[in-house]
């Protein structure tokens, strides 16, 4: 084969097994908890008042009459945030995020907060807040932000990226390019070009547990916060910063978190939650509502792309373009980088060039959202390459096999790849049965690529075995998809115990040390990692234990499926010591027995998948039904195949509910007008069919398992998939999503 | 605004409370009765986290009042285990991997086993159509669709044992 590498064909004996999570049976009989489900005693119910304005100075805010009423314990606006920033710009932006600073910037944006005795006091506080505003213009589209016209959203931004240095204010916060060799060349040496402009619009997360957090923090600076959160290290620092607090001093928890996907990686409204409960010296419940969580949390990016790509009558690609424009809602975001980075990140390519644009709107702040910003350049890309295929009357897979990213090339983005799943990929979805299966009418057949980087980041854990053998494994990566299990398999996988004797719990963040954010798709990865070398520690003190009891040097040891053994002719009187022997000896042969490990977990490898997906399209209606679905994708070594494969599902399904139908829909005024799950409409089961799966093993050469993220990937395709197909079964190319009925219906009268 | 007494069976127990007319049964449950299993993901009806059986009407408890439960029965997630042992459809949630977060979990089970309390045998259609009131964002709804078809079967051979 030719991705064949040093890990391949490893043999494990437990890691691959589909076991029971270790949190199924709190999951299935309601015990587990969650970010609204715990309670403190005295505590107080926090509501936050919103801005209706999508763009209006705050002139005054009267509590007066709010604070008067009875049950009201607290009440903040943006003068009860000191400024402890000292000038870091992007702090002061989570800051202003969180409650506003004389703007109210989107509607939905928090302009004041309660703590009161219980909800119903709360909200009756809310109404009786009176907000002088004055509206301002606003802006909500990314393409009429970049105009020189257009509302500005924060007069202090200058576009950085570009020389010479701009001396005014613009929406644009950054420019930013990658890409080798001479487009033009490139495009000049090609048969064929084909040049195409792409929208995507803003969807949501849509995790079904809202955020929520219970605070407290007394007069001495000391708190707690117990959160949904997919980084309760990053959030501890984070309200610290904020709030002028000791990190130390600040203990946060996090719960079972109910979906993230991105969304939970940044603070919203916990630092209101903190300062209500530092005014009110009581412990402060904040939980959002649904209408909150859309309007005042971190959708994804709305998107403009332009694509170019040119080949030869061979099908080799010469050259390839982009732009790519990504609304970051009213703070500068990363976005577009991200979007400039991963738009050709599948193919070899000898010419290429992207460049992202950030974009300011009156829209709230852009988060990450699942591999955020690839699937939007991949509905570009991928349906390009669709088109060239069909111009040169070439098989749009084999066309991409033949332009695929192998071993060796540069990535479009900088980096030389080492191995990797997207050929294998290729060919695995050529041979795959869903390709044979014929079509009937008004159907319609796509096919499209995408990858994402995944990330390692600072990891920190401790293994510690019990005094009879039972392994307690403390991690700080949150379980966002049943990595427990995935856990407690390569620490079953290591000390060569069996899976039921590994127990792993999510540690706070005072009983380990940093660790970043559970995102892109680290959480397998990194803690594995961690939990490999803390483990390998831990058999360390074993080992010197066993030799410390067999009087002979610990250089005569070796652990080997969960005993010590002592090697060597002048040792074959000592019997094997198991794990549990030693632990239950431990308190006499020098104590508790652990292991730690704190590393930075470089290496993560990319991953690459293919996606094969059949519609049927109404074309009276304009509906579309998916009626197949299969995902192929590289995870390196699937720990856990049933949580691999549902990262896949999932991820697809998420894609399937943007291709189709989840948008953000303003109105004239700037406001949101489907903030709720009826009008926004993710998909639900009778939406969908099973969706296949395809788990290929290319192991990462920089991962003592082979493991590679898995978790972001899947919802890269589904977008172009879905346009691929949608344009098949109905003739027309769709260039627009959601490709939502009203669209596709205009699209097919378009054509005619 | 003063409160109304409410008395009740929770899970086949019999409880009294005392809600604001205007409180949601999901907030009796959740905030007054500590059954916090009861998710709450929209407060609208639009999610199905909130799902109990009210008389054996399966029923998004957002959109019911406390008051309303008045000499009713209601099931929820905490009640579905029955003498230390789990129902078959939540054990089988956990072999199919039905679950990533968990957080919609409560609700499907409550959805599933309505659902096959009136039909033992549903098709995958029907199941679909019959879960279409529950949101998933994880899954995919694929797991889930599997372990129910898994849990009814199971469920259609203890009852002819």
């Amino acid at each position: 084969m030719p991705y064949e590498t040093d890990y391949t064909n490893q043999k494990f004996s437990v890691i691959g097994n589909r076991v029971n999570r270790p949190d199924g049976v709190d999951k299935v009989t309601g015990r587990a908890r969650y970010g609204a489900d715990a309670s403190a005693a005295g505590q107080l119910v926090g509501k936050i008042l919103r801005s209706p304005h999508a763009h209006a100075l705050i002139k005054k805010i009267d509590t007066s009459k709010a604070e008067k009423l009875p049950g009201v314990k607290a009440i903040v606006t943006g003068d009860d945030f000191p400024d402890f920033t000292g000038g870091n710009r992007s702090l002061m932006d989570t800051l202003e995020n969180c409650m506003a600073r004389g703007r109210a910037l989107y509607d939905g944006h928090a302009v004041a907060a309660v703590a009161a005795v219980d909800a119903q006091t709360a909200n009756e506080a809310l109404k009786l807040i009176k907000v002088t505003y004055k509206k301002l213009p606003h802006v909500t589209d990314v393409d009429e932000a970049m105009k020189p016209s257009a509302p500005v959203v924060h007069d202090w931004i200058r576009t950085a990226g570009i020389e010479p240095a701009p001396t005014t204010a613009s929406n644009i916060s950054q420019r930013n390019e990658f890409g080798h060799g001479d487009i033009d060349v490139g495009f000049a040496e090609a048969d064929v070009i084909i040049e195409k402009t792409f929208k995507t619009e803003q969807t949501h997360q849509g995790y079904i547990e809202p955020h929520a957090c219970l605070a407290t923090l007394g007069p001495d600076g000391s708190g707690e916060l117990w959160v949904t959160t997919q980084g309760h290290f990053t959030f501890r620092n984070m309200c610290a910063s904020l709030l002028g607090l000791d990190v130390a001093k600040l203990k946060v928890t996090s719960s079972e978190i109910g979906g993230g996907f991105g969304g939970k990686t940044h603070v919203w409204m916990e630092p209101v939650a903190l300062q209500l409960a530092r005014k009110s010296n009581r412990p402060v419940k904040l939980v959002m509502t649904r209408e909150e969580v859309f309007k005042a949390t971190g959708p994804t990016s709305s998107t403009s792309v332009d694509v170019k790509i040119g080949a030869k009558k061979n099908g080799r690609i010469t050259a390839a373009s982009a732009e790519l424009r990504y609304q970051s809602g009213a703070f500068p975001g990363m976005w577009g980088m991200l979007g400039a980075m991963t738009s050709f990140a599948c193919y070899d390519l000898k010419h290429v060039k992207s460049v992202g644009y950030d974009v300011l709107c009156n829209r709230p702040k852009v988060a990450a959202y699942r591999a955020p910003s690839a699937p939007m350049a991949a509905f570009g890309v991928e349906s390009v390459i669709d088109l060239l295929a069909a111009e040169l009357k070439m098989d749009p897979v084999e066309f991409r096999i033949k332009n695929a990213a192998k071993k060796g090339t540069r990535a479009s983005y900088g980096p030389i790849y080492g191995p990797i799943g997207i050929g294998p990929t290729l060919e695995a979805v050529k041979n795959h049965p869903h390709m044979k299966k014929r079509l009937g009418k008004n159907q319609g057949r796509g096919v499209a690529c995408g990858f994402w980087f995944n990330f390692g980041g600072q990891t920190c854990t401790d293994l510690n075995i019990g005094i009879d053998g039972s392994v307690n494994l403390t991690v700080g990566t949150v379980d966002v998809g049943g990595s427990r299990a995935s856990l407690a398999l390569i620490a079953a996988e290591e000390l060569g115990v069996d899976y039921d004797q590994v127990r792993v719990t999510i540690g706070d963040t005072s009983s380990l040390g940093h660790n970043d954010t559970t995102e892109g798709s680290r959480g397998t990865f990194s803690s594995g990692m961690a939990t490999i070398f803390a483990a390998r520690n831990a058999i360390d003190v074993m080992k010197q234990r066993a030799a410390d009891t067999w009087g002979i040097p610990v250089e005569q040891v070796v652990w080997e499926e969960g005993v010590a053994r002592a090697k060597g002719r002048q040792n074959s009187n000592l019997p094997p010591l198991s794990l549990k022997e030693i632990a239950a000896k431990s308190p006499r042969t020098g104590g508790p027995i652990a292991g730690h490990n704190e590393v930075v977990a470089d290496g993560a490898g990319v991953s690459f998948a293919s996606h094969i997906c059949d519609v049927e399209v109404d074309p009276e209606t304009g509906s579309t039904r998916v009626i197949r679905y299969t995902v192929v994708q590289d995870a390196g070594k699937a720990i856990h195949p049933d949580y691999v494969e549902g990262q896949f599902q999932g991820g697809a399904a998420q894609g399937i509910g943007w291709a189709l139908n989840e948008e953000y829909i303003y109105g004239e005024d700037g406001t949101l007008q489907n903030a709720g799950f009826l009008d926004y409409r993710i998909p639900v089961c009778s939406d969908l069919p099973f969706i296949d799966t395809e788990i290929l093993e290319i192991p990462n050469p920089n991962h003592p398992y082979g493991v590679r993220g898995v978790g972001e990937t899947s919802i890269v395709p589904p977008l172009a998939a879905i346009g691929n197909a949608v344009s098949n079964a109905v003739g027309v190319r769709m260039t627009h999503v959601p490709m939502s009925p009203p669209r596709i219906l205009k699209a097919i009268e378009d054509a005619q | 605004m003063s409160g109304v007494t409410v008395s009740a069976k929770v899970n086949g127990d019999a409880v009294q409370y005392v809600c604001p007319p205007n409180e949601s049964l999901m907030d009796v449950l959740r905030n007054r009765l500590n059954l916090t299993g009861v998710k709450e993901g929209c407060g609208t009806g639009d999610c199905g986290a909130c799902s109990v059986t009210l008389d054996d009407r399966l029923v998004c408890s957002c959109l019911v009042l406390g008051a309303e439960a008045e000499g009713r029965s209601i099931g929820t997630v905490e009640g579905i285990s029955q003498d230390g042992e789990l129902h078959p459809l939540q054990t089988a949630f956990i072999d199919h991997a039905a679950l990533q977060c968990g957080i919609c979990t409560p609700g499907f089970l409550v959805a599933a086993k309505s659902l096959l309390g009136r039909n033992p045998n549903p098709s995958e259609e029907e199941i679909r159509y019959a879960l279409a009131g529950n949101l998933c964002r994880c899954t995919g709804y694929d797991k889930i669709v599997r372990a129910v078809q898994s849990a009814a079967k199971v469920m259609r051979k203890q009852k002819k044992s």
